[in-house]
């Protein structure tokens, strides 16, 4: 995507009807490490890719939580984009939670609050003085209409989903997922959670693993929402495993269209990569720290 | 007050403590001034505001049995002493899950029930086939209540909340104007606070719930007790039931009335 005068505002229209600040605000998302979710009848389950921190990595500010947020014990969520603008999106959730709460002494229809944060969001699309958030979220969430899973975007758009992968290299991941869509309804807990491992290790790619942890949140019928510890994550981890390496070459995704798109921003960014190269932005890891906002 | 900007604004408190004036604190030789129906409260713009209940209805019965719920009022609503409707159902449908019965000031019952029926709308609006639950209307009813009881302007209503949960699950409970709420097998208002609670306790089998049949019979029973005893009664009444199948208002009704003992009765 190239610079050109009806990217200025969020308020202008391109001759061709596009918003080019949505669309910049959705490449947010894919600067962050991706993150998987899916869904069985009785459980939905998040899955993050988060990057460790060099520093102390039991340290009670380690990234572990960075990625994957609860909002209430029947619902969170997994974010992949700005932190900041994720952190103000699940304030909003956990107080709408808790007002309902409070007046209802039940818990939020996770439809219904998804579709208001869409109405809410929808806002910052269109006013002069405001720009789209710059998050692309996984509402995993357990209601009495059953286990849901949301995608949220920066252009307000709201898509229920089966299983969903978003951030950076997740087309992989959602190859995987596509393969086994028809698997999921009926697993049990574990093989679910194994089954967003793997198509998050698609989505690890060719990069140094041992950069990233993976993170595991569950919830579902008679299990509030809970982001597993290391152990636990270690645990599945190892199932996970067991099953063999994710099934994906990159010559496959390629020649898909979001594999298409996947690679054809690499390039942008990057230049051309040959295998083995990570993105630019692992070099500057340590001297950037802290000083400015970055992608989760 | 110096610069009065708010000509709004309230003081913080009537009667109570000012700054370089006397207060007398009550108890002692304090004479009771007014009675508590002519208790006034300043309302905006120099009104004064009073909280007492002007046409009423009298009491609404409610009672659980193990396929739901049973909630029957009599059909009048007074003025004062003067039996001024006759025909007014006090139990009301809200939706498939949720009967509500209304006791006390009946402008405010009408007035919440508004509010309750744009809940509704609301809710078939967006087409998602969740309904709000009894327990919800039940806690969302105390919050308002309370909140409204706080700011010294209360909703003058005593109503009985039933219906079925999620499971199918009967749910019975009773919110007052200042918010209290609790559930029982067992629930009312007004005179059937101490008319017929008592005596739907003594018919209750141990471990277990009412069947339907013993059910309705005790709403009959209590019905005509109610009648011959509570001076703001009528004997017409409507029943509403509500089971996992849905909810429906039936009646009227009409106690069997029995006047012969009058003969009987010295002076008559």
């Amino acid at each position: 995507m190239f610079r050109n005068q009806y990217d200025s505002d969020t308020t202008v229209w391109s001759p061709q009807g596009r918003l080019f600040q949505v669309e910049y605000a959705m490449e947010a998302v894919k600067q962050g490490s991706a993150t998987v979710g899916l869904k069985s009848r009785d459980y939905a389950a998040l899955i993050a890719l988060c990057r460790t921190s060099k520093e102390a990595e039991d340290s009670p500010n380690s990234p572990l939580q960075r990625k994957i947020m609860p909002v209430d014990a029947h619902m969170g969520m997994s974010i992949a984009g700005l932190t900041a603008d994720a952190r103000i999106v699940c304030q909003h959730l956990r107080s709408e939670c808790m007002s309902f709460r409070h007046s209802y002494d039940t818990d939020y229809p996770v439809q219904r609050l998804v579709t208001n944060l869409g109405i809410k969001l929808q806002a910052t699309t269109q006013r002069y003085n405001r720009r789209p958030f710059g998050v692309g979220m996984l509402i995993a969430g357990y209601d009495e209409k059953g286990t849901h899973i949301f995608q949220v975007m920066p252009s307000a758009n709201v898509f229920n989903c089966k299983a969903m992968a978003i951030g950076s290299r997740s087309q992989s991941a959602r190859t995987y997922l596509e393969r086994h869509l028809d698997s999921f309804m009926d697993s049990t807990k574990q093989d679910l959670i194994c089954h967003g491992i793997q198509a998050i290790r698609g989505a690890l790619g060719n990069q140094d693993s041992s950069e990233f942890t993976i993170n595991v949140a569950i919830v579902g019928k008679d299990e509030p929402f809970k982001i597993f510890n290391e152990t636990e994550n270690q645990i599945y981890f190892e199932i996970a495993k067991t099953m063999g390496n994710p099934v994906t070459s990159d010559a496959e995704d390629a020649r898909s269209i979001g594999g298409m798109i996947d690679m054809m921003d690499d390039m942008l960014e990057h230049g051309p990569s040959g295998s083995g190269s990570g993105p630019a932005l692992d070099t500057d890891e340590e001297s950037n720290a802290g000083l400015e906002p970055r992608p989760q | 007050m110096l610069n009065n900007y708010n000509g709004l604004a309230q003081p913080f408190w009537q009667n109570g403590p000012a700054p370089g004036q006397f207060y007398h604190f009550t108890g002692g030789q304090q004479q009771i001034q007014n009675l508590p129906r002519e208790l006034t409260t300043a309302g905006p713009y120099g009104t004064q505001r009073n909280t007492a209940r002007i046409t009423t209805g009298s009491s609404v019965l409610g009672i659980r049995f193990d396929g739901g719920v049973m909630i029957a009022a009599d059909t009048m609503v007074s003025y004062g002493s003067l039996s001024r409707y006759q025909s007014i159902d006090r139990v009301f449908k809200i939706n498939e899950k949720i009967l509500l019965g209304g006791g006390d000031d009946f402008a405010d019952i009408q007035s919440i029930k508004r509010t309750i029926d744009q809940k509704m709308i609301a809710d078939q609006c967006r087409a998602d086939e969740i309904e709000m639950k009894p327990t919800e209307l039940a806690m969302w009813l105390t919050r308002v209540l309370y909140n409204r009881r706080t700011r010294m302007n209360p909703l003058f209503i005593d109503v009985v909340v039933g219906g079925v949960n999620a499971e199918g699950k009967p749910f019975l409970g009773n919110v007052d104007l200042r918010g209290r709420f609790y559930e029982d097998f067992v629930v009312a208002t007004g005179f059937a606070r101490h008319l017929a609670i008592p005596l739907v306790r003594e018919s209750k089998p141990a471990g277990r719930e009412f069947t339907a049949e013993e059910a309705s019979n005790l709403i009959r029973k209590c019905m005509e007790v109610l009648y011959y005893r509570d001076t703001r009664n009528t004997s017409k009444y409507t029943v509403g039931v509500c089971t996992p199948s849905g909810s429906v208002v039936e009646g009227p009704y009409k106690v069997d009335e029995n006047w012969s003992f009058a003969s009987t009765i010295k002076g008559y």
